[in-house]
Order: C-alpha cells, then sequence, then structure tokens
C-alpha cells in the first residue's frame, strides 16, 4: 500500500558542499564520547565508573526513572573520564577505546519472540533510545503503545546524507529492524520514502510506504506524522531514524551492539566533501581535517544538519543521532550597508533586494551570520510559507513564549518537534529562535502535563 | 577597514554603558553586526527587520517626491500663477518652482517627523535597555505623507510624540503595539486640532496666510467639496489618477501607490490578500451605495447625496482609501496575522472607509478611522480563525472515539 504526499509550503535551502558519493573509513578514534544530552529530559544514574573496562554493548548509565533503560558503550575499552557541569550532572562519559574491539554478545534475538521479550531486549541491550515519541519528542516512554510508528526514510533537510546511499545494502538488517518494531504497535509502521529514486525501503515488508514530494520538509518524520494521521490529545506515536534501525537490525540478527554508522562529511569548508564509516559517538577530529577542513580555520562544526544540528568543537563529538557533520565559515564579520543593498549570495525566500529567487538551482555559500539583530516578531504570513503542517507556527510560538499551556495544547503541541521549526527560523526576520522556543515549551508541557 | 575596526573596538569598550543601543542605532546602519547564530539554524535568511523596512521606505519615496512636486504645484496653481498640467508629464508639474516651494513646505515635515519620532525611540531604547527598533523607519515616512501641506511644524512634533509614546511604546515598543502609529498621529491631528484638520484651508500651501485677504485661494479637497455636494471644478479623472489635486502630501497619486503596491507584492513584503480585499470592500460598499440612490431611497436633498452617487469606482481614485491600502492597513504588526483573517480585515477596513467617508461629512477621510478601528478587532478576526484549526483538531479526537 503506498500513498503519495505532495507538499507545497517548504523551501529547499541549496548549500555548496554535498558528499560526494565514496565511503572512507575514517581514522579510528581512539576515544569516544557519549552525552546524556543527545537523550532530551533523561537523567543518567551512571553505571561505568571511570576506570571501569567497558565491552561494546555494555551499559555506561542507566535512565534515573526507568531502570531498565540502559546506555551503552558505542566501543570496548576503558571509561577514562567523567565529565561534569554544574550540580555534577554528567555532560559527558569519555571512553579510551581498545585496538582489538570486544563485544558483549547478546545472542540471536528468536524473531517469534513476542513483544514483551523484545522490548526487554532493545531496553536491555542499548537499542531503545533509538526510539522517540512525540508528543514531546524525547526518548519513548516503553511503558506506552504507541498507536504508529513513523520513519522517514528520505532526508530533505540541506547536505543531508542521502539515506539511499548510506542504507544501501543493508536490507537484512533493516528489514529484521522493521518486522520487530512493528510488533511494538497496534497500528502501522510508516515510511517515507522520495518519489523519485529507489528507496531501499520500497521492497521491503511490513511497512506502509508514503511517497512524497516537494521542497524540505517533506522529508521530515514531522511532515509525514501530519499528513498520514497527526498526534491527537492522549496518543503516542513513535519515531526512528532510517539509519538506527540497521542497528537494532544488526542487534537482532548477530546479538551486537555495533555503533558503526555512514556519516556525510559535507558543508562548504570542506575540501573534497564525502561519506565517513564510523561510529556514535567518534571524535570529529578523526573526519575533519583529511582533505576537510584547514586546522586555523575559522568554521563551524556541526554534527548534524545546518538547520537543527548541534555545534561541535574539533574535539568534539559525532552525536548520537546525527549521520552527517556540517561544517560552514563563521560569519563573525561586519557587512558594510548589509541591510540595504541588493544580496545575490545569500537565500531569502521574499524579493526584497534579495535575489535567490532568480537562481532557484544556484548552489549557495552560506556562513553563520544572523544577518541582522534579535527583534520582536513583526511580519506575518511568512512562517506559513515554508510550514506545511496543519499548526498555526506564530500563534503557537507566542503560545509557548507566554506559556500558556492550555493554548499550546489546543494549537497542536502535542504533535510537533523542534525540528519541524527550522525553517521558520531559517527565514524569521526578527532572527526568533524558534526551535528554542519550542523546544522549552515541550519541556514546560513534559513537567506539567507529563 | 580602518572604520570597522575603530567602531567594533569602541562597541566593545563601552559595552555596559547604558546609551549603547543609540550607539549600536547608528553603527547597524552602516554595518550588519558581527552576530553569529547558536544552537537552531545555523544559518540564516538574508532579510532583517531593516531590510524588510527599507522595502517599504523605497516604495513611499516615489509617492514623497511626487507629493513636493504637488506642493508646489498645487499653490502656484491655485494662486493662478501657472496653467494646469495636462498629465502625469505635464509642462508645469514637473519644474523647478514647484520643487522648492514643495521642497520647502514637505521637507521640513520630514524632518521634524523623523527626528521627533526617532528622538522618543532612542530614549525608550536607552530606558528600557533594548535595541533600537525599526519600526519607526516606516511610520517616519508615512507621517510627511498624510498630513496636510500647511500643518504648522510644532502640532507635528506634539502628535508625533503622542503617536509613539502612547500608540506604540506603552505596549512595548515595535511588534507590541495595537494600533498603527502613524494612523495614531493623524488621529490626534484630527481630534486634537479639529479646525486645522477639517478645514478646507490647510490643503493647498499659502491658503491659510490668505485666508480672509484679498488675494484668498481655496485649499479644499475633493472630498470636501463632494460631500457639500459640489466638485471642484477643473478636476477630471484622470487628474486624480495622476494625483493633480489637493490632498494629504503624498496621498494623491493613485498612479504612483499603485506602482508602490505593485513592488510590495512583488517583494512579498506587503500582504496582497489585505491590499486586495480592502479595494473589494470598498468597491461593495460603493456599489450598495450606488444601488440605494437607484432605488430612489435617497434623494437630491440628503446631505449623502454628493458621496454616495459617486460611482462606486471612483471611490478608489479619491481620498486616500488606496495609500490607506497599501501602505497602512498592510502594517503587519497591527493587521489580523492569519492568512484568513487579513480576508475579513482587509475586505472590512474598504467596507467601513466608504460607510464613514458618506455618512460623515466631518470627516470626509474615513479611511484612516476605519483601519484604525479595524486595527482594534484584528486579534478579535485571528482569535475566531486560529479557533477554527483549533477545532478542527478536537474534532479529530471526537472522529477517532467515536
Amino acid at each position: 500500500m503506498s500513498k503519495d504526499i505532495r507538499i507545497k509550503k517548504g523551501l529547499d535551502i541549496k548549500l555548496v558542499g554535498e558528499a560526494e558519493k565514496t565511503t572512507e573509513n575514517a581514522i579510528i578514534s581512539n576515544t569516544f564520547t557519549i552525552r546524556p544530552e543527545d537523550f532530551h529530559s533523561i537523567t543518567p544514574k551512571l553505571v561505568a565508573k571511570e576506570g571501569t573496562k567497558v565491552k561494546a554493548g555494555e551499559t555506561l548509565f542507566y535512565n534515573k526513572e526507568n531502570e531498565d533503560m540502559k546506555f551503552v558503550s558505542p566501543v570496548s575499552g576503558e571509561v577514562t573520564e567523567i565529565q561534569r557541569g554544574p550540580k555534577r550532572r554528567i555532560d559527558g562519559i569519555k571512553i579510551n577505546a581498545d585496538k582489538e574491539q570486544t563485544y558483549l554478545e547478546h545472542g540471536k534475538f528468536d524473531v517469534n519472540a513476542d513483544a514483551e521479550t523484545l522490548k526487554a531486549h532493545l531496553l536491555a541491550a542499548g537499542c531503545w533510545p533509538f526510539i522517540k515519541q512525540r508528543p514531546y519528542d524525547v526518548v519513548a516512554n516503553p511503558n506506552k503503545t504507541p498507536r504508529d510508528i513513523f520513519i522517514s526514510g528520505y532526508a530533505s533537510a540541506p547536505l543531508a546524507a542521502d539515506l539511499d546511499y548510506v542504507l544501501a545494502g543493508k536490507e537484512a538488517e533493516l528489514q529484521a529492524a522493521l518486522t520487530a518494531i512493528a510488533k511494538l504497535t497496534e497500528g502501522n509502521v510508516h515510511v517515507a520514502i522520495p518519489k523519485n529514486g529507489n528507496s531501499v525501503f520500497a521492497n521491503l515488508n511490513d511497512i506502509t510506504t508514503h511517497k512524497v514530494a516537494g521542497p524540505h520538509p517533506s522529508g521530515n518524520v514531522g511532515t509525514l506524522i501530519n499528513k498520514v494521521a497527526p498526534v491527537n490529545k492522549g496518543e503516542v506515536v513513535w519515531t526512528l531514524n532510517a539509519q538506527d534501525l540497521v542497528i537494532i537490525g544488526e542487534l537482532l540478527l548477530t546479538g551486537r551492539f555495533n555503533a558503526e554508522r555512514i556519516v556525510a562529511l559535507a558543508g562548504s569548508s570542506v575540501k573534497k566533501p564525502r561519506y565517513f564509516k564510523t561510529k556514535i559517538g567518534a571524535e570529529v577530529s578523526t573526519m575533519i581535517y583529511d582533505n576537510g577542513v584547514e586546522k586555523d580555520g575559522n568554521d563551524r562544526i556541526i554534527s548534524g544538519n545546518v538547520l537543527s544540528g548541534k555545534e561541535v568543537k574539533p574535539d568534539g563529538n559525532l552525536d548520537y543521532y546525527s549521520n552527517v557533520i556540517t561544517i560552514i565559515p563563521e560569519g563573525d564579520d561586519y557587512e558594510f550597508f548589509g541591510w540595504n543593498k541588493p544580496v545575490f549570495d545569500k537565500v531569502s525566500n521574499t524579493r526584497a533586494l534579495t535575489f535567490s529567487w532568480l537562481a532557484p538551482n544556484k548552489k549557495y555559500d552560506l556562513d553563520t551570520n544572523t544577518n541582522g539583530e534579535h527583534r520582536a516578531f513583526v511580519l506575518t504570513g511568512n512562517y506559513e510559507q515554508v510550514f506545511p503542517l496543519d499548526i498555526y507556527p506564530l500563534q503557537i510560538l507566542k503560545a509557548c513564549m507566554y506559556k500558556d499551556l492550555d493554548e499550546m495544547e489546543a494549537l497542536g503541541m502535542y504533535e510537533v518537534a523542534p525540528e519541524d521549526f527550522a525553517l521558520t527560523e531559517f527565514v524569521c526576520v526578527s532572527k526568533q529562535p524558534h526551535q528554542k522556543i519550542i523546544r522549552e515549551g515541550l519541556d514546560l508541557m513534559l513537567k506539567e502535563i507529563g | 577597514m580602518g572604520l570597522k575596526q575603530n567602531l567594533h573596538s569602541f562597541k566593545m569598550k563601552n559595552k555596559d554603558k547604558k546609551w549603547l543601543p543609540a550607539f549600536n542605532a547608528l553603527f547597524t546602519f552602516l554595518y550588519t553586526p558581527n552576530e553569529t547564530t547558536h544552537n537552531g539554524t545555523h544559518i540564516k535568511a538574508a532579510d532583517d527587520l531593516k531590510r524588510t523596512m527599507n522595502t517599504v521606505i523605497l516604495a513611499l519615496v516615489p509617492c514623497l517626491i511626487f507629493g513636493i512636486f504637488n506642493a508646489g504645484y498645487q499653490h502656484y496653481l491655485a494662486l493662478g500663477e501657472i496653467e494646469a498640467a495636462n498629465g502625469f508629464l505635464g509642462a508645469s508639474f514637473w519644474t523647478l518652482d514647484n520643487l522648492l516651494v514643495g521642497a520647502a513646505t514637505v521637507l521640513p515635515l520630514v524632518v521634524v517627523s523623523y527626528g521627533v519620532g526617532l528622538a522618543v525611540e532612542f530614549v525608550f531604547a536607552v530606558i528600557k535597555g533594548h535595541e533600537v527598533e525599526e519600526g519607526y523607519l516606516v511610520t517616519g515616512m508615512l507621517v510627511p505623507l498624510i498630513v496636510p501641506v500647511d500643518i504648522p511644524l510644532w502640532m507635528l512634533a506634539v502628535a508625533v510624540v503622542f503617536g509613539v509614546v502612547i500608540g506604540k511604546e506603552v505596549f512595548g515598543g515595535t511588534g507590541m503595539n495595537i494600533l498603527n502609529p502613524a494612523l495614531t498621529i493623524r488621529a490626534f491631528l484630527f481630534f486634537a486640532y479639529p479646525t486645522w484638520m477639517s478645514g478646507d484651508k490647510v490643503w493647498v500651501h499659502g491658503a491659510v496666510e490668505r485666508a480672509g485677504t484679498p488675494d484668498a485661494i481655496s485649499g479644499e479637497t475633493l472630498l470636501g467639496a463632494y460631500a457639500q455636494n459640489s466638485s471642484l471644478a477643473g478636476i477630471d479623472y484622470w487628474d486624480m489618477f495622476w494625483g493633480l489635486i489637493p490632498g494629504s502630501v503624498g496621498e494623491t497619486s493613485k498612479f504612483l501607490i499603485i506602482i508602490g503596491a505593485a513592488f510590495l507584492i512583488f517583494t512579498k513584503i506587503g500582504s496582497w490578500r489585505i491590499i486586495l480585499s480592502t479595494l473589494i470592500g470598498a468597491l461593495t460598499m460603493g456599489l450598495i451605495f450606488n444601488g440605494v440612490v437607484e432605488l430612489g431611497w435617497i434623494g437630491e436633498s440628503s446631505k449623502f447625496y454628493g458621496l454616495m452617487t459617486v460611482p462606486f469606482w471612483q471611490h478608489l481614485i479619491i481620498g486616500s482609501i488606496l495609500f490607506g491600502a497599501v501602505y497602512m492597513a498592510t502594517d503587519p504588526v497591527t493587521a489580523s496575522q492569519t492568512n484568513k483573517g487579513k480576508w475579513i480585515y482587509g475586505f472590512l477596513i474598504g467596507f467601513i472607509s466608504i460607510m464613514i467617508r458618506v455618512f460623515n461629512p466631518a470627516y470626509p477621510e474615513g479611511v484612516f478611522l476605519a483601519i484604525l478601528l479595524m486595527n482594534v478587532f484584528a486579534p478579535t478576526i485571528d482569535h475566531y480563525v486560529v479557533q477554527g484549526n483549533v477545532k478542527r483538531r478536537l474534532k479529530r479526537v471526537k472522529v477517532k472515539a467515536a
């Protein structure tokens, strides 16, 4: 069964530095860091103290609220440092990797097992954090049964890793994972696939595929949910990243937690953008300097895409959910008469002496300058042009800012995740931090309503 | 490099000073700031609020230039020193004499409007410790265009202070206000100095000081004349369209307003929904009045007869309805914020404008009152539009439950 989804509202931001489809093995990272902040709203309870030897797949910490939910080490090695922030909050767990990797063996999973056994297995083996839920866009609560599960097999964000490329040859793992998680829901597993091209998902079973077309955010899982079956009050849906299915699948098939992932290195600052095979938590410096960026360059390194990724330092690490590292120039410079002269080299969705509408296929080299100062909301109607969901973006943002829980709920807060507001943030003339506003709104609701 | 570096180090050195926003306002006029994104989107679109406001100002500049020439032209025409210009490119219109007289009367209005208004903005920015916001850039340009030529400068200054403080700053500054500040200023002028503003003297430069002397000239507008069931001699529809008529400084040339509207719509800064629906609303009301007259419900003796008989389409080329629709109703802060709401909002503005124009001869120009009225109701309109979305969401749950 396949339904087509076609969106018109949105914006494709075409950037210089798309990754070439060749994969290299990254230099093996000496240290790996897992940051609990990747798992939003989870309070970690540490298991592996400094000096502990762990195998790949062995527990580092668990969720304070739910002891069964383990978070595991991507590699085998020794825990060398627990980085702590204010109030002894755990910021990072640093692991020195062994030369020879050893895995914690869970054994091949019985495919006929029931949902409860599967759930317990995923929780114990550290694959649960790959499952996120809406409402609130946090790691899924295992005690609730999701109405449906949504997966996007199409990355439409600027400079995103091409999922068909990175998933090629992984059909067996994907199928194993999909068959398994289909048991966890009463509804369907919905997968978005690009309208043009051969998606690896097209021939897999136990899923409902939807062909999506149109500008970004057509490939966002939030768009898929909104167009297929929006989240209503009281309902829960789960979302997964396509690439994480491979890790789940491999666990089920081989019994090992293999944190390997193919990551795109992209962005205009990169000399030779391409793909790398590496592992979750690897130090980004293992990838970015070889034919990448200059050592002393003034660049922004982002774990994730340019719209919703996280800024990292060269000694920072690939975060738990990202499959792309984007590097673009920093824009910390003044621009003479930047506010009134005609602009040819930046993207805009208006035509106010900005000329990106003349060349829709031109690729741009954008930097991190905000192109203006932070202001109160003034313009109206421009967010709607890039926001395909059936939600009023300006109104919901304002509701989050004045913390009116009833209004947030009424306007559709259960349906959204911060990344859905990435494009409205990009086009925002007032330079408001939309994703942060939504994240804080969701956190407030999570705290007050739960 | 030199200037940029000096300004930057000056800014860094005085980071903690209270007056820094005032300096920054000037600095950011020269250079867009060196701010970079933090988390969230790492790249941003090229537009900022300054660029947006600047686009509106660009759309107003033709109206201002025309207004300057027109001020001089109306002055000399009333004095009988020049022939009436024929058409937009008429020989007696674009002359140096017209320019000089016009500039001498109109430019002081611009200077006072910007000077006083920005001073208020700077003071508030420093007191409240935020950056100087750009809202006044457009307001300051609109104000000289919507007042009569011969308004005394002190009156304008008082009105601007009132408009910016009461119309905007008390609500929290740009983006928070309920009423359009430019219209608040004009409304203040009308109600505080009614004898000036609704008189028949102020619309042509020189008419006031000559009043009561043998050299007296008429300084009346077309609407004022229509309201008294008369008409101004020697004005045809093309004069109205090109704008060769007495009136507020920048509102007369429908031709240039249409060009400005096209520019605003093309740049996606002005809302075509509001502009279009305002015109539709005005035409609808005009048609209704024409129909009423045709049915014979209103006789020639009625004081409304003059304006009611104006063919519906002519309402668009007399008065300032077009200017209001294009530059005032579209102010995003005070208009409806939802797309559906914009249709309703615009339609009602047009509808009520013509109603006020016909029924209230004391204030023959109803546009600004209609816009202010709808400014107040815009949040209500939005509320009901948004409720539609909310209801749809609730219905979804019910369908599920059933």
